[in-house]
């Protein structure tokens, strides 16, 4: 599904040169679920946007689902992030004006489809993030655990290869964040969604089967994680 | 992305914040109302003046004193056109319907103890011949025995008659003009007076009477007696040229100009001063429509400035909207459909306020103003254009934008 070689990413600050990504390479198959984990400025937010396709590297190779990214115009890159990635992120990010059906339908507009078959579409998605009886709410009228559903249905929509979440339990409470966690399992169990999820937090991160971990812009740990936690394990004392 | 549903979306977004929405349309609003208003209301001046003008006879022909150089560099001086000139043109002239002479000056009128300052119109009966349009409304026109007989008679317009005698019939009452009394005779019928002069303000008196009695020595000038202008009525449009030359040449003689002098007297038909004013009248109204043109623009700022704000504001809705496979291009449209259509409104709206306007000059009196279809689709697509001209920088900026940093905007 991804392969990533060598890559890097360079930021000029002034005078200054930033390797936010030194290097890197690693390849995520077809229906893992995986946490890239690491603290803030380890360089996982570049490696989201990168995997993502709203930035591109500065050097290195990127094969998404069969085709080179990293020299894709803005256009190409544009389509790639509408038909292959479903995005979620920590503060849901919905059109606060629109209801939870308009927002799910939203990438659909951009795909270009539209009536009954679009709509048909974001109701399924609705449904498998169970919320198929607040449709017409807007997202001031729903809780935080339940705006994140409607973020996560918005991702599903389009059947993307890839659902990328960064931080998505990040402004959720610990008991809804579980909820959150537990889809994220199922639609990997259930459904073979390929899932990543970004994350400071080691906790989260063990709920995934592999974690890979980030610092200083490159990868110190890539192993595969056994016994992922169920979600709605307490989390242990010490740990934040 | 259906244009339909940008038009939605640009909708949602402009009514949520609907104060800013409607204080950025006023400039709009204003500009269009403003072109649409003052573009009816100079319309409206150039027909009335043009109405009035062929009301009173198209073959008009004005003869009057002007101000010449009789050699080159010496100062100007003005001349007068006199009874003789009047006596010399009735006797020579041909194809004519009608020739009055008239001399007139304002005076103190009185009636009780009314006063009024009014123009005085020495005339002979031929004047209302010329006039078609004055015409008595109460009483009796002058006639000829009036001037031959000294009457002091006289006829007064609408307007004179209400101010001196509050309602009263006049017919038969004294007037005192500058001191001299006058008997009433006659009320002009209510004339359209949205010319240069009231013309229902006015006093008419036999020539003759004026002279002997009233002008004294302003109306002698090097013992000739002095008129304001003669005018001539010619019996035909076509024969209005041929008049015209006419008179040039029995004026030349009767002032004793030589060939190479210039003409002391000006001679002007009223198809003339009725072209001039009409392309004065013109240029006033492209002028007026010009300055409200620059209102439009100042309105066109306010709309980019807003938008550039909303782009601000809207950094993560638009980091989202590209995150989820948004082109450059959606994002433009986006933006430039709500420009297009705050524009849009703003036009219509103005163009009914501007319509409203004009319509309320009309209803005042002020003038019949007249709106004109060109005018509204002039201003709307005007409108238009300065929407999409000033929505396109701020509907770029907002397509440019790196999805990555719009999205982590604060």
């Amino acid at each position: 599904m991804i392969q990533i070689d060598q890559l890097t990413k360079v930021f000029t600050m002034g005078e200054n040169e930033i390797h936010a990504l030194d290097n890197v390479s690693f390849s995520i198959d077809k229906g893992e679920m995986v946490a890239i984990m690491g603290p803030s400025g380890s360089g996982k937010s570049t490696l989201m946007s990168i995997v993502g396709c709203l930035d591109v590297p500065t050097s290195g190779s990127y094969v998404l689902d069969g085709s080179q990214v990293e020299h894709m115009t803005d256009t190409q890159l544009a389509d790639v992030r509408n038909k292959k990635i479903g995005f979620v992120f920590q503060q849901f990010n919905l059109l606060s004006r629109t209801s939870a059906l308009e927002n799910v339908l939203l990438p659909l507009g951009y795909t270009g489809m539209s009536g009954r078959a679009s709509r048909e579409k974001a109701l399924k998605a609705l449904e498998m993030v169970g919320l198929q009886d607040r449709i017409d709410h807007h997202p001031s009228e729903l809780s935080g655990g339940q705006q994140q559903r409607v973020a996560i249905a918005r991702a599903l929509v389009n059947d993307p290869g890839i659902l990328l979440a960064d931080e998505p339990t990040g402004a959720l409470d610990s008991k809804t964040g579980a909820e959150i966690i537990g889809l994220f399992q199922t639609l990997h169990k259930d459904f073979g969604q390929t899932v990543i999820l970004v994350t400071h937090d080691p906790f989260i991160a063990r709920h995934t089967e592999r974690i890979i971990r980030l610092a200083d812009g490159q990868i110190v740990a890539d192993a595969p994680n056994p016994t992922p936690l169920k979600a709605g394990t307490p989390r242990p004392e010490g740990e934040d | 992305m259906l244009i339909s549903q940008n038009f939605r979306t640009a909708f949602r977004g402009l009514t949520a914040n609907k104060l800013r929405s409607a204080l950025t349309i006023l400039g709009i609003v204003i500009g269009v109302a403003a072109v649409v208003a003052l573009m009816a209301i100079g319309n409206g001046a150039t027909s009335s003046i043009t109405n009035r003008i062929t009301s009173n006879g198209t073959n008009l022909i004005s003869v009057s004193a002007a101000r010449f150089r009789p050699n080159a560099g010496t100062p100007s001086q003005f001349s007068v056109v006199t009874y003789d000139d009047y006596l010399a043109l009735k006797a020579g002239l041909s194809n004519l319907s009608g020739i009055a002479p008239a001399y007139q000056s304002s005076y103190d009128v009185k009636h009780g103890n009314q006063n009024l300052r009014v123009q005085v119109v020495g005339a002979t009966n031929d004047y209302f011949t010329v006039h078609p349009s004055t015409t008595v409304a109460l009483g009796r026109n002058l006639n000829t025995s009036d001037n031959s007989q000294l009457n002091r008679v006289a006829v007064i317009g609408s307007q004179t008659s209400s101010d001196l005698f509050q309602g009263l019939s006049p017919i038969n009452k004294l007037i005192k003009i500058n001191g001299v009394n006058f008997t009433v005779v006659g009320v002009l019928k209510e004339q359209d007076s949205s010319g240069f002069e009231n013309a229902n303000d006015i006093v008419i008196i036999p020539l003759e009477t004026g002279y002997v009695k009233l002008f004294g020595a302003n109306a002698i000038r090097d013992g000739k007696r002095v008129l304001s202008s003669i005018t001539l009525s010619a019996n035909s449009a076509d024969a209005v040229d041929g008049v015209m030359s006419q008179t040039d040449a029995i004026m030349r003689s009767a002032h004793k100009l030589l060939p190479t002098d210039t003409a002391d007297y000006s001679v002007s038909s009223q198809t003339q001063i009725l072209s001039t004013l009409s392309s004065v009248t013109t240029t006033l109204t492209i002028f007026l429509g010009a300055i409200a043109g620059i209102s439009l623009l100042v309105g066109g700022i306010g709309i980019m400035n807003i938008m550039l704000v909303s782009v601000t504001e809207r950094t993560r809705e638009i980091g989202l909207r590209k995150a989820v496979g948004a082109r450059k291009d959606h994002i433009l449209f986006q933006f430039l459909i709500e420009t297009i259509t705050l524009s849009l409104i703003g036009g219509v709206i103005g163009i009914l306020l501007g319509i409203g306007i004009a319509a309320m000059f009309t209803a005042l009196g002020l003038i019949t103003a007249v709106v004109s279809i060109p005018s509204i689709i002039m201003s709307f697509f005007f409108a238009l254009a300065i929407g999409l001209f000033f929505g396109l920088y701020p509907a770029f900026r907002a397509a440019n934008l790196h999805p990555m940093e719009a999205l982590r905007y604060e």
